[in-house]
């Protein structure tokens, strides 16, 4: 664990505590299992506003408390360990760091502070096609007098179905491959001409497919620079990776911690299994992974706070390095604990069917490998 | 801002450097090769160091030294290697200057000092030493070669196995068994004896890197004078655990090398190519190096994790660091096989001239980093503690 400060410590203790009392596993599994289509409990996330959690990133002038991205990363990962559904990351992370980095002050006056109290929830809609490749953004946004009309698809939205405001990159000139010519804008999600579904995925989360016919758009929806938007916008994503590392990082440790909790309990042959070399083995092998993994998520979002430079390196570390450590013990969660593991009712399938959606999720491992040897400049 | 002191041991170093040896190549043993002008010039360097007695800087005049303070020898060596030129004495003395001579200071009698200290310093006489045997490696006080005295001195017998430097040292610092009905680190000394005598055979060991510089040595009635018996009798393990320290501390400060390491993936193009969008032209290879590098940074941002823990009082940091020695030998073979394939064809070479220096190198470094997934504790090994030490999980067990 990084060296944290007093109120670090204290926030990161009161996540976990809170957590695994008030949003367990077990009340994902409700929600899910309730088929009410909700994204997430009411309560849930109320909860976290009253604790602040919604206004993290979000300046003191707008209602937040601005502590920075470790802070929000120790929450995140403790609410990964509980795989607690809620827009936190996706709204409070994604969207306050699109209005933070793009934003102009009329912008982040209309919407941080709605952010921050819990009405409004902003998230990114971006990829459009199986892969994460911002460059190929295709939607049309075509300029019309003062305003734009946005035209095309985005799939794989998260909190989609629950957002209340969608920062969505489009293409304002050029082709789908080009760096230059996309923009950001931000549409309100009950805009005229907007639909949306939701994606049933293995995860049970919200996931959406958002349909954009001739929507019309003012010219204060443009968020940063026209044409130019794909710089801050691999910045946001940086951010964004980061964060979701931290997730992952919590839903990985999880995993390791009930697999090593069955290894010591277990018993097989007249022994408990973990006293077999080839599973003690394997443990050693996730510990030296969810070590290196934690310094890798740590260094990035300090990193973040304090402006560094190699940000975009470390973010393709981070979400390499963790979405590795996930995959293999997400694996590992299902083949040590054998034929409890496969079944429904044990928590283990949850944690696996995540861990997926979240390797998918803003650049799988061999994007990242890609963008880190391109940023190595091989 | 230059002190008096620094900027004296600058001068001294510009007017005596010879320069035939900026960026002379000298090896393990503290040899240069090149031709015949340059070892000249390369002993006449050793002298001029030896007579101001920065061979062994901190040591008293009296015995070769120039009895500085430890700051005052850092300012010498940086000096030296600012002059793109290294100071051989410590090489040419063996564990002399390093190891054997420091633990004389300490428990030598003056006599010995004056005897054996002034030759370490000037680099003249190589010192080897005895203290692992087949049969006594990690549990050092299990060894069985034996010393006897009689009239004329110690009589050795048994052999050691390891000993660094033994075909090309004059002198031997030995563990022996003075006392077999002792516990096992009561009945210890340390003896110091000539390697020059018909009862001492030595036999160069040769690993699959090729030469090593470690030995076998047989001693068969080999004999030491009666007075080169170093600290008390049968207290030689005191004597080497200090001479260890020794070890390790000239381990841990011995100088960083100047030379810049080339970054894999720039190696990687030179050999490959480049596609014309600037990626490398070998696009599966690209991919498993971006993986190592990634792995490696990972490796050292846990070691800078751990650092700052510990200034920061966490307790959880030998948990982490229980994890390194594998990721550092993950890190350190992965490197050289990844090195092995990008230069192919060349890339296996045993000796230089269809290959290049760099590439032998290469090759023999590949072979030897076998080496660190077995010492210290082997990769098996290492997870076993993991497992058990950390993890908490029960002893493994052999039969499943």
């Amino acid at each position: 664990m990084a060296v944290l400060t007093e109120e670090q410590s204290l926030i990161k203790d009161q996540a976990s505590a809170w957590v695994v009392a008030k949003a367990p596993v077990g009340s994902f599994r409700a929600l899910r299992d309730s088929k009410s289509g909700q994204s997430f409990a009411p309560d849930t996330y109320k909860a976290m506003v009253d604790m602040g959690w919604s206004g993290i990133l979000v300046p003191q002038q707008y209602g937040g408390s601005d502590l920075g991205y470790l802070t929000f990363g120790l929450i995140l990962e403790q609410l990964g360990r509980q795989l607690t559904a809620s827009p936190l990351f996706s709204s409070s992370l994604v969207g306050v760091t699109a209005l933070l980095l793009a934003g102009n002050p009329a912008q982040k006056e209309a919407l941080l502070p709605g952010i921050a109290s819990g009405s409004v929830l902003l998230t990114l809609a971006l990829d459009e096609s199986s892969r994460h490749q911002p460059e190929h953004t295709a939607l049309q946004a075509v300029k019309r007098g003062e305003g734009f009309t946005l035209t095309g698809s985005k799939t794989f939205v998260a909190e989609g179905m629950c957002a209340t405001h969608f920062v969505v990159a489009a293409r304002t000139s050029g082709n789908p491959g080009d760096a230059q010519g996309i923009s950001l804008f931000v549409v309100p999600a009950d805009a005229s001409g907007i639909t949306r579904s939701a994606l049933p995925a293995i995860d049970s989360r919200d996931h959406a497919r958002l349909t954009l016919t001739n929507v019309q758009v003012g010219g204060t929806a443009l968020l940063g620079a026209l044409d130019d938007g794909l710089p801050v916008l691999e910045k946001i994503l940086d951010r964004a990776r980061i964060g979701i590392a931290a997730e992952m990082l919590g839903t990985a440790c999880q995993a390791f911690d009930m697999t090593l909790d069955y290894l010591k309990t277990r018993v097989q042959f007249g022994k408990v299994i973990g006293s077999f070399q080839a599973l003690g083995h394997r443990a050693a092998a996730m510990y030296s992974l969810m070590e290196q993994s934690r310094s890798c998520v740590e260094a990035a979002l300090q990193a973040v706070d304090a402006g560094a430079d190699n940000v975009p390196e470390l973010a393709s570390l981070a979400k390499c390095q963790v979405g590795k450590f996930l995959f293999a013990m997400s694996n590992e969660l299902i083949q040590i604990h054998g034929g409890i593991g496969m079944t429904d009712e044990f928590d283990a399938g949850l944690y696996l069917k995540r861990a997926r959606v979240l390797e998918a999720s803003f650049g799988n491992r061999a994007y990242h490998r890609d963008r880190y040897a391109r940023l190595m400049g091989f | 801002m230059a002190t008096e002191f620094e900027t004296s041991v600058r001068d001294w170093v510009a007017q005596n450097l010879p320069a035939p040896l900026a960026g002379a190549r000298i090896d393990m043993y503290g040899v240069v090769s090149g031709d015949p002008a340059v070892k000249d010039a390369f002993d006449l360097w050793r002298r001029r160091l030896a007579a101001q007695g920065w061979g062994a800087p901190t040591w008293p005049v009296e015995y070769g030294g120039a009895g500085l303070t430890d700051a005052q020898a850092k300012v010498v060596s940086r000096a030296i290697a600012k002059a793109g030129s290294m100071n051989p004495i410590p090489y040419l003395s063996g564990m002399g200057v390093t190891m054997v001579g420091p633990t004389l200071l300490e428990y030598g009698t003056p006599e010995q000092k004056t005897r054996h200290l002034p030759g370490m310093a000037s680099g003249e006489v190589r010192w080897c030493l005895g203290l692992s045997e087949p049969n006594a490696g990690s549990d050092l006080a299990s060894l069985t070669t034996s010393a006897e005295l009689d009239d004329e001195g110690w009589v050795l017998n048994g052999q050691k196995t390891w000993t660094s430097g033994a075909d090309k040292s004059q002198w031997c610092g030995v563990l022996v068994r003075t006392d077999r009905s002792a516990a096992k680190r009561d009945g210890i000394s340390f003896l110091m004896l000539e390697m020059k005598q018909p009862g001492i055979v030595t036999r160069p060991i040769s690993l699959i890197a090729g030469e090593s510089p470690f030995c076998e040595t047989f001693f068969t009635n080999a004999r030491a004078r009666k007075d080169d018996l170093l600290g008390k009798l049968n207290d030689g393990w005191s004597v080497v655990k200090r001479l260890l320290q020794h070890e390790r501390q000239s381990q841990t400060t011995a100088p960083a090398t100047t030379n810049k390491v080339e970054p894999l993936q720039d190696i990687a193009k030179r050999y490959l190519g480049s596609n014309a969008d600037g990626t490398l032209a070998d696009a599966d290879l690209r991919s498993r190096l971006a993986d190592h590098l990634m792995d490696t940074a990972a490796h050292e941002l846990t070691i800078a994790r751990i650092m700052t823990d510990a200034r920061g009082g966490n307790l959880e940091v030998t948990a982490t660091a229980s994890i390194l020695k594998n990721s550092a030998t993950d890190s350190t073979q992965g490197r050289s096989e990844l090195l092995l394939e990008i230069m192919g064809n060349q890339g296996v070479g045993w000796e230089t001239g269809e290959y290049t220096e760099e590439e032998v190198r290469t090759a023999r470094e590949w072979l030897g980093g076998k080496a660190m997934s077995i010492y210290g504790g082997s990769y098996e090994v290492q997870k076993n503690i993991i497992a058990k030490n950390i993890l908490g999980l029960p002893e493994t067990t052999q039969k499943g």
